[in-house]
């Protein structure tokens, strides 16, 4: 349900501040989103000063500098720390990215950071994403096939056919579309979102799986599938470059084909 | 863990799982129709909405007799009758989207969708109506 004010537990206060060492002459505030599930306190943005000569060039690299060196307690996600992994997707300067793509300059003014809008949150600039996990896994997002593999053999593709998954295999699963899209917002609990539908076709335009039926039958759905208005803020907001909607409308354009 | 970003309740309050959730009742197998239907309306409501308003427009002026002259050409009523049934269709399902986007109580939902397909069936016999008592 469309949401407008913030319950009394969430508004988030003023937090602290921490100040750039004497002698920092290229400083860059990050106003940080801090909650902490044990203290019972608000949410709180808290500010800290980093001196950009002495830190790497992304935002991940500031995060880590700043739970190295000023406040071990910040909580975020990351590992590969080269957009391959997903797990560092957060809200930077209003626009859901990976904090290790983005790079600390081309944010002007401060640099706002927070988790993933509209899930719970867990700690600090950890999201809860148990829902979408469980969507992911209810598309079953596998290889289906009845026919039996060649003996000591791949299945093979022809290039056209492996050319249909250009711009479905990369994505990543880091959710910045779903958790970006206002329909995901208002029903997330019943509509797929956009990280999941594509992967939803990336199944269905794969010419190895011969499941595509079952698998249309189980998108179609006025809350599965067609709570996507093609609002596209999940095309602008994914870090890889990538277009869920357009995936999205080929599943649409199945459905209408076989319906005749 | 009564916290979010938005306010919308935690999840925890059940202990169902994820997956079991998530799958709910399952795939209703309907809604490409309706999607489809209200692209078929939109287009074809864009002849249709374009003749009706140069007609208004060409017609300024008119007499009643001559309106209803109008009216009782079988190429116009025809013309009405689409333009109506359209525009009542495209209503209806548009409609009922946005309130399936943002009316989460279910009788409340349901209701609401009835409300609005009942008043458009309603406005759209009347005014097919008042067409074929001038035309027939």
């Amino acid at each position: 349900m469309a949401t407008f004010t913030l319950p009394k537990n969430s508004k988030i206060t003023e937090g602290k501040r921490h100040p750039a060492p004497s002698g920092a002459k290229n400083v860059k505030s990050f106003k940080i989103y801090r909650w902490d599930p044990d203290s019972g306190e608000n949410p709180r943005t808290d500010t800290f000063e980093i001196d950009l000569d002495q830190c790497g060039p992304m935002v991940l690299d500031a995060l880590i500098k700043i739970k190295n060196e000023v406040d071990s307690t910040l909580t975020f996600r990351r590992s590969c720390r080269e957009g391959i992994c997903g797990s560092c997707s957060m809200n930077i300067d209003g626009l859901n990215t990976l904090a290790c793509l983005k790079p600390i300059e081309d944010v002007t003014g401060d640099v706002k950071i927070h988790p993933l809008p509209h899930m719970p949150v867990v700690k600090d600039l950890v999201p809860d994403l148990s829902q979408i996990y469980a969507q992911l896994r209810s598309i079953e997002p596998w290889l289906k096939s009845d026919t039996p593999p060649p003996p000591d053999a791949e299945r093979l593709q022809s290039k056209e056919e492996r050319a249909k998954l250009d711009g479905l295999w990369e994505c990543i699963l880091c959710f910045c579309c779903t958790t970006a899209c206002p329909s995901y917002w208002w029903n997330g609990d019943r509509y797929l979102g956009p990280a999941v539908l594509l992967q939803a076709y990336r199944w269905i335009a794969d010419s190895r799986d011969d499941h595509t039926g079952e698998r249309l039958d189980a998108l179609e759905d006025p809350f599965k599938l067609y709570r996507c208005h093609t609002i596209m803020n999940c095309a602008r907001t994914c870090p890889k470059g990538l277009n869920p909607a357009q995936a999205i409308g080929e599943i649409k354009q199945l459905l209408a084909t076989r319906g005749g | 863990m009564s916290h979010t970003t938005s306010g919308q309740p935690a999840r925890q309050a059940a202990l169902q799982s994820p997956l079991g959730r998530v799958r709910g009742a399952g795939s209703a197998k309907s809604g490409s129709h309706h999607w489809w239907m209200q692209r078929v309306t939109s287009i074809a409501l864009l002849p249709l909405t374009i003749w009706f308003i140069v007609s208004l427009a060409t017609g300024a002026g008119m007499t009643h007799g001559e309106v209803l002259m109008w009216i009782g050409n079988p190429f116009n009523a025809v013309l009405l009758l689409a333009l109506i049934a359209l525009t009542f269709h495209h209503t209806a399902s548009g409609l009922q989207v946005v309130i399936e986007d943002y009316v989460n109580q279910e009788w409340l939902k349901i209701g609401a969708i009835l409300v609005v397909k009942g008043v458009c069936w309603l406005l759209g016999l009347a005014a097919a109506l008042a067409v074929l008592r001038i035309a027939v």
